[in-house]
């Protein structure tokens, strides 16, 4: 299939003037729209329930099922927040959407506010996506311009505000209430759930939170169909009694240690190798894989045998990774480390835990410190022991976390002890120390 | 005497119709005050809490959350520049971009060059991995960085 697959997400990429109205519409855009504004609110709902459309920022939750949710028939405010505030490692797609085709998004997001009633969308991007910034208050601009926006929406009757409000470089703010209390104005601690945003989100009012791709998907279900949607990827496995199917095209992020870095729309479900091999021109200097991470460092690594699992929604799983996450794969080559990568790793979550609760605060900090002490050649074998209990006692699958971000600063410390621990073992007992370069700085 | 410009808090005035609360224009008021100010002064907590109807203690509570803003004590050059060292680029020779960085401009991430041109910064990813080692300058992202564009950079006046 993916041999005569056409892209869809980035069919406009690289076209002259691709992120105007004028060019956007040219080429079909905000027909989808159109065809939404024809329906009722809850049929646009069950058309992307049809299309099988699943979240693309990580957790791969239906979409149409979050936005049933809603309380029904509720008298009041009613919020969708965007997620831009994509920062796990890895991962660039809502980047270069938006940068190269903001009114795909933004279309997805009027559509997605009609079928939940929202009555304002708060874009909420991160700090360092500054062009993307500018491009899409320019884009939201011209939608005003043309009641794409505000009153009575190419006269439905129905009226949406789209805000953009920028975060300020904190990785918690991808979880989406951590988001939403960011947006709020106070520190970005995720809230316990239950109530879920659904029920109560943003000023505590029902609220949706939708990932920047997901919202592009919705524009193009609403354009093509939710046929033409399920016609791709992978359908429900049968002997998955919870499956909810892989369909769709995805935006797989690929770097690393590849000939050729960069963004790659395919149908759910190639394998790693595949996309290594035919979509980022190979490892780079004629070596092989050591490791592949299959969805941003969250989702724990792949080794060598394992490149042929493919990379929809159940694949990562199946061989010991969290899950697909947001197919950011990245490509580590023999000639590293694995010791330096744990431990790049564990640095990230130290630094990005938020630090409200203890087992994920002390256990981001301590792995990376003791992984530091190991690439000084000062480690035990003890140490592996130490970081194993530590990966098998923090995040929301043990139960001791408020959000999942300690269950992803734990999966690369277990996948990397499960698969690579000789890598580590040699490294101790050598008292080698790692020749990666290495500055301590605050900020 | 004020330390928050009052063209600044026209305009937090102005978008106040956006937000359900004032609250709500905490990061967005943060980010104006270190834009012009190069810093969060201490001192500019208590009009925040007045403009937005808060305690001081509720600014002083977000504030602190992201390591993002910087205050008096610690002010930004006039650029800041954030080199990132997370996975993907670390694969490509981030790390050691920044420790080059770092060694040749005789400064550790946090700090400001002497002439007060740039400060340099520690990032965790980005989001421009298709382009790593990458760099980002204030709010725009440079991929494909090596250390003599940094280094040019901090040694040249704006």
């Amino acid at each position: 299939m993916s041999e005569t697959f056409q892209p869809v997400l980035l069919r406009r990429l690289g076209k002259p003037d691709s992120a105007s109205l004028s060019s956007y519409q040219a080429d079909g855009g905000y027909v989808g729209l159109k065809n939404a504004l024809a329906k009722t609110p809850e049929e646009v709902i069950q058309t992307v329930q049809a299309a099988g459309l699943r979240g693309r920022g990580g957790a791969g939750f239906p979409t149409g099922l979050k936005w049933t949710f809603l309380p029904k028939g509720y008298v009041g405010d009613i919020y969708l927040c965007v997620n831009g505030d994509e920062s796990e490692p890895g991962t660039f797609n809502n980047r270069v959407i938006i940068e190269a085709d903001p009114h795909q998004v933004l279309e997805g997001i009027v559509i997605a506010s009609y079928a939940t009633k929202a009555t304002r969308a708060y874009f909420y991007l991160r700090y360092e996506y500054g062009q993307c910034y500018r491009t899409l208050q320019k884009a939201i601009d011209e939608m005003y311009a043309n009641n794409l926006l505000g009153k009575n929406i190419l006269g439905s009757g129905y009226s949406l505000d789209i805000y953009l409000h920028r975060g300020a470089c904190a990785y918690i703010c991808g979880e989406e209430t951590g988001l939403i209390e960011s947006l709020e104005g106070k520190r970005a601690w995720p809230r316990i759930k239950p109530p879920f945003p659904a029920v109560e989100g943003a000023f505590r009012k029902p609220t949706v939170v939708n990932n920047v791709e997901t919202l592009a998907c919705v524009t193009h279900i609403l354009d093509k169909g939710p046929d033409w949607f399920k016609s791709m990827g992978v359908p429900i496995d049968p002997n998955r009694p919870r499956d909810a199917g892989s369909y769709g095209p995805k935006l797989y992020c690929i770097s690393g240690h590849v000939n050729k870095p960069g963004l790659v729309e395919l149908p759910l479900g190639i394998t790693a190798r595949e996309l290594i091999d035919k979509h980022a021109g190979g490892v780079w200097k004629g070596r092989k894989a050591k490791a592949v991470v299959p969805g941003g460092i969250s989702m724990g690594f792949m080794s060598e045998k394992e490149l042929d699992t493919p990379l929809d929604f159940n694949g990562p799983g199946s061989v010991g990774c969290l899950g697909l996450g947001t197919a950011a794969v990245i490509v580590i080559d023999d000639q590293t480390s694995m010791v330096d990568v744990l431990y790049n790793c564990c640095r990230f979550f130290a630094h990005e835990s938020c630090g409200q609760c203890t087992p994920c605060r002390e256990g981001t900090a301590w792995s990376s410190k003791i992984l530091k002490r190991i690439r000084d050649g000062h480690g035990t074998l003890d140490d592996l022991k130490t970081l194993d209990d530590i990966s098998k006692s923090i995040g929301t699958i043990p139960g001791t976390t408020i959000c999942g971000l300690a269950d992803g600063a734990a999966w690369p410390i277990k996948n990397a002890l499960q698969k690579f621990r000789p890598d580590f073992e040699e490294f101790i007992k050598s008292k080698r120390k790692s020749d990666q370069k290495e500055f301590v700085g605050s900020h | 005497m004020s330390v928050v410009p009052e063209s600044i808090k026209e305009r937090i005035r102005g978008l106040f119709e956006r937000y359900p609360n004032k609250q709500a224009l905490t990061l967005p008021i943060f980010h104006l005050i270190q834009q012009e100010l190069r810093c969060v002064p201490r001192e500019s907590i208590e009009e925040i809490a007045e403009l937005l109807e808060l305690a001081p203690a509720q600014i002083y509570d977000t504030l602190s959350f992201y390591g993002f803003f910087r205050d008096e004590n610690n002010p930004l050059g006039k650029k800041r520049v954030w080199i990132c060292r997370s996975l993907p680029c670390m694969l490509r020779g981030g790390d050691k971009l920044l420790a080059d960085v770092c060694e040749r401009l005789h400064l550790s991430p946090g700090e400001t060059t002497a002439n007060g041109e740039v400060t340099i910064e520690l990032a965790e990813c980005l989001g421009a991995c298709d382009g790593a080692p990458c760099i980002l300058i204030d709010d725009e992202l440079q991929l494909n960085v090596d250390v003599e564009t940094v280094v040019k950079m901090a040694e040249s006046k704006s």
